[in-house]
């Protein structure tokens, strides 16, 4: 029996665990994937955004800001990359423009740092590669980037640390409260009992949720946001991330720099049915690009190293708000965390440990460590602590990935730390993450992977479950 | 700081050939410094013949072709740093580099030969639609899957893309038992040799549709299909035209790009029609002391090119070395109607003492046409040719006479209908 | 009396060939431009041959596999069952390149050889 389980390894699931990982707890994350960060976690605008779109007294509003004032030390303590590059919201009609102060009202009244309107010469002297032609932006000094992938996984490397379970490959089905108030999850992989339940079960939220609370129905509808990335060489065309003034489907096509310094254009957004479909379409790249260049002309759409789609976990019924707590006895969630999820993630955790902790009268640990070391990344050390890092380790000096130039070394450890599959490594630690995608180092890595891990080539998987990555040697194939 | 007379970065057949060439040509001291394990570089997973027709005059396959090479450089006992990576070179020709075996050190040359190669476009490049599944290789990281490692990538197969590596692959993975069921085409006609399409597609069945391509790709976890549709002259889909191809792999050979990011970090002024460096016809780029050749300069279609090209860059490095620089009065060389780029893209006449070969493509395939030169507006070779095809690299040699001391620019362009 | 039309692989023309047999020899060529055309219609009609290259199973080596040809072209209609038998093949390092791995692949005359030192 745990005390509480937490369904689900995207960030905020991570967030929860290493939340409640502080207190004397026997805790379990189920996670349906290979690896944490393989839902909406890994496929969004890797923002830390200011707080300023959301309707003041909301759940969004409340974490977003408070988040958006955590992070930077979060990212401290866990040894990940986090930039404040600050953000422009830019109009393009000057008829627009009580909609950015109508922005910074929300913003000011969210308890937002900074917040002001630039115009004409100091606008485009601040941004310079903005259309000469927009006359106006909010500018949010305190916005930020981050990578997503590197923050789930310090979350959930930090929260194992410190005694939680991960469980990997394992599909909660059913949950079932019993009368004695705890709760038996079915899963794939057998069954688990646990006092307390917590969702952060991303697009399948609701699911979860209308298994446990039948009467309050929600219904979450996956919107799908493509998104182009450009080569290493183009993220410092903008300096700041590049908003448009946001509509109904939310805060429209940004324009950044990535923390690893690639330039990121998107997200569309389309709601779809499909909880697994993240495919992108031609016209949503079309579209996508054409609204992008209203922001940054003559963007260098040649430097597009891939492109991808994220799923975000839109709830149906117009509240427009995240579902963060207690939804009946013994079961919280955080449910429709769609953006700012990335940025409130943290503070979801913490709030929703608290309130676990309290329920079960949990103490906090005298040896808890919150801390957590990256895996080290050899290209950005100084000559003489990269020459010693490679005496004392060679791995370290054997580069597999050559466009990121990542090391055997830094693939080892990823893998140790748990990246079983291809995009686990690339997630991880960035390998095939570059311009020629994975074109040269795939066939090093799964060599890596099928070493570190014991088992055959035939068997490793792009992204697990049945994405094998190939289909048997050549002479077996010949045989039949 | 280890120091070195001349650094060769890469020892694929651009890099082994280079540093033969400087060698004979009086340079000693000189280091290849190769990423893999074994020198050769491509060629070691091109298992197919065809390489080395004019070079040996006869029919060899990469790894042979690149074993003449080795072979070369050992006796010459030319040292080479293998698995190493060069991460970094800086305009003072100092090279940061990295190794499991050596560890991180740096190496001060006093001439460098750029010698790293081309990769392929990613699918990203192409931005086709669709789920990101397994299954979607690069042609090239299949081929070395299969040749190399002896690991089948698939078995049912959708080839993007008809240049040389596609159509090889799509009768490699035939012969190891993959049924290839289309190689698609976008262009409306196929950049690679005849001689491949009617023995690596033809002899097996395999059917290549030109003016189409891949519209969508299906398979959550692995590929699953994928459709097709023809385009149109803009080379746009045309809605109705669709096919789905269940598959389970996608190969994409569709482009290579010369990787010179070392180059362009260092300041090398690069050619943003070929990707590569901007050289003279000594092949010194924009960094004195600093060559560049094969593929990092521009992509080749025959490595008997790239071993000839690399040579004269060899040469150039220790004429360099040896003798110093002669800089003289610099002219342009420039392509125009119809030819979209020239290597070298300048020339020093004054310096001039024997034949440049000039290296360029056409932007598409013609009939009875004439490759014409002008040095500024005097007419100094016309080549009638029956086919132009910019999958074939053409080239034109000139002569000292062939420029005066006046000449100003030097124009490659082509005529059309005008072969006899 | 009987026509084939077959594609030119002299170069990047691709002239489309047709060539007329008679009792398994070509009589007439016509469609080719120039006589790489007529040779390459003669000989690919009656007897067309083709270099095998695939790879063998390589034991004791670091390489899984070891790339491998026919020394010369072998006839065309025996591609099939040399890619099979090559398939089957399992030979141990030391190699070098140029060795003989099977003296007359599928009784065609024709050796199979190492194309790389393992």
């Amino acid at each position: 029996m745990y005390d509480a389980i937490i369904i689900g390894g995207g960030v905020v699931g991570c967030s929860i665990a290493r939340a409640l990982s502080r207190y004397q707890l026997k805790l379990a994350l189920l996670e349906c994937s290979e690896d944490v960060c393989t839902g909406t976690s890994k496929a969004n605008s890797a923002i830390v955004h200011a707080g300023f779109d959301a309707e003041p007294g909301t759940c969004k509003a409340r974490f977003n800001v408070e988040g958006s004032r955590t992070m930077e030390a979060l990212c401290q303590t866990l040894d990940v990359p986090y930039r404040r590059c600050g953000a422009l919201v830019v109009c393009f009609d000057p008829a627009d423009r009580p909609r950015l102060e109508t922005l910074l009202e929300r913003g000011r009244k969210n308890g937002v740092e900074g917040l002001e309107i630039l115009e004409g010469e100091a606008l485009h002297r601040r941004e310079p590669a903005l259309d000469q032609r927009i006359p106006a932006a909010l500018y949010a000094p305190t916005s930020a980037i981050v990578c997503p992938f590197e923050l789930t996984a310090a979350m959930a490397e930090n929260a194992q640390h410190n005694g939680a379970e991960f469980y990997f490959d394992t599909c909660v089905d059913t949950v079932e409260r019993r009368s004695d108030g705890t709760f038996v999850l079915h899963t794939d992989h057998g069954s688990f009992e646990s006092r307390v339940v917590i969702s952060a079960a991303g697009v399948y939220g609701d699911v979860i949720h209308n298994q446990l609370c039948p009467q309050q129905p929600r219904q979450i509808i996956p919107r799908r946001g493509e998104y182009c990335l450009l080569d290493r060489k183009d993220g410092a065309l903008v300096r700041h991330t590049v908003f448009q003034l946001p509509g109904p489907m939310g805060k429209g096509v940004l324009v950044t720099p990535t923390v690893h310094g690639n330039l990121l254009l998107g997200p569309t957004a389309t709601d779809q049915e499909s909880k697994e479909t993240t495919a992108t379409t031609s016209a949503g790249i079309d579209l996508l690009l054409a609204t992008a260049e209203r922001s940054v002309p003559h963007l260098p759409t040649r430097d597009i190293i891939t492109s991808f789609a994220g799923l975000r976990a839109h709830l149906s019924d117009g509240a427009d708000d995240f579902v963060v707590g207690e939804s009946a006895p013994g079961f919280y969630e955080a449910l429709g965390i769609e953006s700012p999820g990335l940025t409130a993630a943290p503070a979801i955790g913490v709030y929703l440990a608290q309130q676990v902790a309290a329920r079960l009268g949990a103490a906090e640990k005298s040896d808890f460590d919150g801390t957590r070391k990256a895996i080290v990344c050899v290209r950005s050390l100084p000559f003489a602590q990269r020459k010693a890092l490679v005496e004392a380790h060679p791995a370290y000096g054997q580069i597999i990935c050559r466009c990121e130039q990542i090391s055997e070394g830094e693939i080892i450890d990823a893998i140790h730390r748990g990246a079983r599959s291809l995009d686990g490594v690339k997630r991880r630690c960035r390998a095939g993450m570059g311009r020629c995608q994975g074109g040269f180092c795939a066939p090093r890595v799964m060599e890596l992977l099928s070493r570190e891990l014991d088992i055959p080539q035939t068997q490793l998987t792009k992204s697990g479950k049945d994405s094998l990555l190939l289909t048997g040697h050549t002479k077996e194939v010949q045989a039949q | 700081m280890r120091e070195v007379q001349l650094a060769i970065i890469g020892g694929g057949p651009a890099g082994l050939s280079a540093a033969i060439a400087a060698y004979d040509a009086g340079v000693k001291d000189l280091l290849i410094i190769e990423r893999d394990s074994v020198p050769g570089g491509i060629l070691n997973q091109c298992i197919h013949a065809g390489f080395g027709l004019h070079t040996f005059k006869e029919e060899l396959t990469g790894p042979e072709y690149a074993g003449r090479f080795i072979d070369e450089v050992e006796k010459r006992n030319i040292p080479l740093l293998l698995d190493t990576m060069v991460l970094d070179f800086s305009r003072d020709k100092v090279l940061t580099v990295s190794s499991r075996s050596e560890g991180l050190q740096q190496i001060k040359a006093q001439s460098v030969i750029l010698a790293m190669g081309c990769r392929e476009r990613p699918r990203g490049a192409l931005n086709i639609p669709g789920t990101r599944c397994a299954g979607i290789y690069s042609a090239g990281t299949a081929q070395r899957l299969v040749n190399m490692e002896g690991l089948m990538p698939g078995k049912e197969v959708v080839i993007l893309g008809s240049g040389d590596i596609g159509l090889i692959m799509a009768r490699r993975m035939t012969l190891e038992g993959a049924r290839v069921k289309a190689v698609v085409e976008l262009l409306p006609y196929s950049g690679g040799l005849k001689r491949n399409i009617v023995q690596c597609l033809d002899d097996f069945g395999i059917p290549l549709l030109l003016s189409h391509t891949v519209v969508d790709i299906q398979g959550t976890r692995r590929l699953e299909g994928v459709t097709i549709a023809q385009v149109d002259h803009k080379r746009r889909p045309i809605p109705g035209t669709e096919q789905q191809i269940p598959c389970d792999t996608l190969l994409l050979s569709v482009g290579l790009l010369p990787e010179n990011e070392l180059s362009t970090a260092a300041g090398v002024r690069m050619d943003p029609v070929t990707g590569g460096a901007q050289v003279d016809d000594e092949l010194a780029t924009s960094i004195p002391g600093v060559f560049a050749c094969g593929n990092v300069l521009h992509v080749h279609d025959l490595v008997d090119f790239v071993s000839q090209e690399a040579a004269l860059a060899g040469r150039s490095a220790a004429a360099y070395l040896l003798h110093g620089e002669e800089a003289g009065r610099s002219i342009p060389l420039v392509g125009k109607n119809g030819v979209r780029y020239t290597v070298p893209q300048s020339l020093h006449p004054e310096t001039m003492n024997g034949p440049v070969t000039v290296r360029f493509r056409v932007a598409q395939p013609l009939q009875n046409a004439a490759i014409c030169v002008y040095a500024d507006d005097r007419l100094v070779r016309r080549i009638p040719k029956r086919v132009l095809a910019p999958g074939e690299m053409e080239s034109v040699t000139l002569r000292p006479e062939d420029v005066e001391s006046y000449t100003a620019q030097i124009t490659f362009c082509i005529e059309e209908g005008t072969a006899q | 009396m009987s026509e084939r039309i077959l594609t030119c692989i002299g170069c990047p023309m691709g002239c489309t060939l047709t060539a007329t047999i008679e009792n398994g020899t070509v009589t007439t060529v016509t469609g080719n431009t120039c006589r790489r055309g007529d040779d390459y219609a003669r000989k690919e009609c009656v007897a067309p041959e083709r270099t095998f290259t695939g790879t063998v199973r390589l034991l004791g080596s670091t390489l899984p596999v070891l790339s491998v040809r026919t020394a010369a072209p072998i006839p065309k209609e025996k591609m099939d069952e040399v890619a099979r038998a090559v398939g089957t093949l399992r030979i141990a390092a030391p190699v070098k390149c140029g060795d003989v791995i099977v003296p007359s692949i599928c009784g065609t005359g024709v050796a199979l050889i190492a194309t790389r030192s393992a």
